[in-house]
């Protein structure tokens, strides 16, 4: 569609998800997959396994996506999608962009292992995990990428989660695959511009992208953009990429990080936390900031303001 | 377009596996609302961070200005809390 | 053209003939050769297609999956524990109606390891929709594979094609490799109507409440039904091109007999010789061979075993609880007949225990000794 001069957006106009889809108020989820078919347009074929977004899609016979969607179990995301790769080269249909779709769950826990099959045989699919940080399709539990001192309905507030979250983008960029991202749901044009270069490349891509949950996190539906960038300006959630496993390339440098605490304190699953803990917490996010710093190879240390 | 919900009475005309044949457009999520955000065009700088934020889609562009869809808003609110010009507003809605 | 070649090596022949486009597989003993051989012809460029090296055997399921419904002709692999792993993706390519095949190395299940054949991985693969049909020569293995892909793909359901561990898996035979062009004419290309195709975008298995459920397992099943016709029709239509018929069963010297024997697998084979001796020796018994297990031959049953005296089911598979699974399913094929005759289950050669024509002629004898079934279990060979 043509716009006026004075008209400027941001991102693609062109819209694949449709309206009347069946996600939560305020659901980051959905603007995740808005985003990324936005950049990856009409010639894709989506794989879905257990997770939010096989019931957002809508019930049979209904879709609220442009594209072809499969729907497949839990653990299968990253090697169906090799499959439906395998199928395509097969035909002569190279031109297809093959995106396998997952949350956290069917990542970081149950569905691991084929994502590692398919990044070691750096199989040309991309994969975008939508990090909610629990099982919130099947009521908030934990999963592997719940966060330390976070309430789940599985880590109950007197013993909330004790582990750290799952450093998943590392375990990625150890398989050596042309391109690891984060990104997050505050920040379209970032992730948008991944997605376009992960679609550019030949082999596995993997994309982790922030995604805040109200119901699961106990949010407001009004805050779900507020918090994804604080998740990023706090340094709770940096936003880089790995190419090869080896070239760290922060996007988003956060000089002056804000206290994690703003980013905490929005959201009920860490009403309990004790400040002694908060204070903890910030310990490790700055820590770990740092070190990603200088992993990316900038003579850079961050601490918070007080 | 959608034709609305389809529901099957015979098994023959059920498609062999689950298989989409129409959109979710039938589904008003409209009336999932309960307060309603209006825009105040006087001060709106029609930036569409207001568009690019909603997860429903619900807010289209005309004319080059943002304008939102009642019939599917969730009225979740994060267009009112993005808006750099503060001017979209909450409204009770009245059912 | 005329080839020694081992069962598992039929099995990959199968595919090639078949002219599959996507293999998704993982090794296990007994099945390896399989897929090492397709791995050889897939780089050789002897066969057209993708191989996707998984990392699990519910990957390769999955990965099939993917590609079936692409519209790819899909093909795999595998035995025993790794046929255990697949179980979810088995339901997920009948319910998906996505016609993969799939070669099952018949090998019992662990614990104990044990590498040795018998059928109870894939009976328990029983109520998927998955179609079985049970292998008695290496031939027939190649010649299954090209008619499973043949019927799947008219109904749009997986089959599985099985061969006995060792027996069949790791033992040569001359086996005939059919010409590709008069292959070609057997079983055109796969070309599904609906496919994952971005021109013409469908969501496939969203959420599906009780209102459509129902029927969308209805329809499963009339596919499957419609499938006893099929396998009938495209074993015929391959006994005309390649000279070797098919059916859902097969009868061997079974038109006078008053006790049948009914086998499966080799010991059907083994069992044919005993057949000869005991007729040599003026007993009236016949064998039924159940070559497809899903869908069940019924009516074939129930036609071909009112009014005889005695019928006599070997099971090399035991279901825990209940004994013998063919035997179970043929008694109850036969429940509502009238005339029906009393049926003796005997279990033997359960992981792999050699079952010799000596053990199958004691079992004949045995069935015709006895007046009655004395249990519903039959224990052959088990040192008591």
């Amino acid at each position: 569609m043509e716009r006026g001069k004075t008209m400027k957006l941001s991102i693609p106009e062109e819209e694949l998800v449709l309206q009347g889809h069946l996600a939560c108020q305020g659901c980051g989820a959905t603007l995740c997959m808005r985003y990324a078919l936005k950049a990856l347009g009409q010639n894709t074929i989506l794989d879905i396994p257990a997770c939010c977004w096989s019931v957002i899609d809508g019930p049979f016979p209904h879709t609220s996506v442009k594209v072809p969607l499969f729907h497949t179990a839990f653990e299968t995301a990253a090697c169906a999608a090799s499959g439906i790769r395998a199928g395509l080269d097969a035909l002569g249909r190279k031109e297809t962009n093959v995106v396998a779709w997952a949350g956290d769950g069917g990542t970081f826990d149950i569905g691991i292992q084929a994502l590692s099959g398919a990044a070691e045989r750096n199989d040309n699919i991309i994969y975008i995990c939508y990090d909610n940080e629990a099982y919130m399709n099947t009521g908030i539990q934990r999963s592997s990428a719940t966060p330390y001192g976070a309430w789940t309905t599985t880590t109950p507030v007197k013993h909330f989660k004790k582990m750290p979250k799952k450093d998943l983008v590392r375990i990625m960029a150890a398989h050596r695959i042309p391109y690891t991202a984060t990104a997050c749901v505050g920040y379209p044009e970032d992730f948008i511009k991944k997605v376009k270069k992960a679609k550019e490349i030949q082999g596995t891509t993997f994309l982790h992208i922030m995604s805040p949950c109200p119901p699961g996190w106990k949010s407001l539906p009004e805050e779900t953009i507020k918090l994804a960038k604080l998740a990023v300006t706090t340094c709770y959630f940096p936003i880089y990429e790995i190419e090869n496993g080896e070239k760290y390339t922060i996007n988003k440098v956060i000089k002056n990080p804000k206290p994690v605490k703003e980013f905490l304190e929005r959201q009920g699953r860490f009403r309990h936390l004790t400040e002694e803990l908060i204070e903890k917490i910030q310990k490790n996010v700055i820590d770990s900031y740092n070190g990603l710093l200088k992993k990316a190879g900038l003579d850079l240390e961050v601490h918070v303001k007080e | 377009m959608s034709k609305g919900k389809i529901v099957y009475n015979r098994a023959k005309d059920i498609p062999l596996n689950a298989m989409s044949v129409d959109t979710m457009l039938f589904n008003k999520t409209g009336a999932w609302r309960n307060v309603r955000p209006v825009i105040d065009y006087e001060n709106c700088i029609c930036c569409m961070i207001c568009w690019k934020f909603c997860p429903d889609i619900s807010i289209y562009i005309e004319d080059d200005k943002p304008v939102i869809d009642y019939d599917y808003c969730k009225g979740c609110g994060i267009c009112v809390e993005e808006c750099p010009k503060k001017c979209i507003s909450i409204e009770e809605e009245g059912r | 053209m005329k080839q020694v070649i081992m069962g598992n090596h039929a099995l990959s022949f199968g595919a090639m003939i078949s002219r599959v486009q996507v293999i998704a597989a993982y090794p296990i003993t007994p099945q390896t050769q399989v897929v090492e051989l397709l791995s050889e012809l897939c780089a050789d460029k002897r066969l057209d297609a993708e191989f996707i090296k998984v990392e699990s055997e519910h990957s390769a399921m999955a990965a099939c999956c993917g590609a079936s419904a692409v519209g790819a002709r899909t093909f795999t692999a595998t035995s025993a524990q790794g046929l255990a792993l697949m179980h979810e993706m088995i339901h997920w390519a009948v319910g998906g109606r996505l016609p993969v095949v799939l070669g099952n190395i018949n090998r019992a299940m662990g614990p104990p390891w044990t590498i040795w054949t018998d059928q109870n991985d894939s009976l328990s693969q029983r109520d998927t929709g998955c179609l079985q049909f049970y292998a008695q020569s290496n031939q027939e293995v190649l010649d299954t594979v090209v008619q499973a892909f043949k019927v799947s793909e008219q109904i749009l359901l997986p089959s599985m094609v099985i061969l006995d561990a060792f027996a069949l898996s790791h033992t040569s035979e001359v086996v005939d490799v059919p010409d590709q062009k008069l292959v070609d004419e057997y079983l055109p290309p796969f070309n599904p109507r609906y496919i994952l195709d971005p021109k013409e975008p469908h969501t496939f298995g969203g959420l599906t409440g009780p209102d459509g459920y129902y029927e969308l397992r209805y329809k499963i099943e009339e596919a499957i039904q419609d499938s006893k016709r099929l396998i009938n029709e495209t074993g015929k239509e391959f006994g005309e091109l390649f000279g070797r018929e098919y059916g859902l069963v097969e009868k061997y010297k079974l038109d006078d007999a008053e006790i049948v024997l009914i086998a499966s697998s080799t010991i059907a084979s083994t069992a044919r010789v005993a057949i000869d001796e005991l007729q040599e020796e003026g007993k009236k018994v016949g064998l039924l061979r159940v070559r497809v297990f899903r869908p069940f031959p019924s009516e074939e049953i129930r036609e071909l075993l009112v009014n005889r005296k005695k019928v006599a089911v070997i099971d090399r598979n035991i279901s825990f609880g209940h004994g013998g699974i063919f035997a179970q399913e043929i008694k109850s094929a036969l429940y509502n007949c009238k005339d029906k005759p009393p049926i003796w289950g005997y279990i033997t050669g359960i992981g792999g225990r050699d079952v010799t024509v000596e053990h199958i002629k004691e079992i004949v004898n045995d069935t015709i000794k006895s007046e009655k079934p004395e249990q519903d279990i039959l224990w052959k060979g088990v040192k008591l």
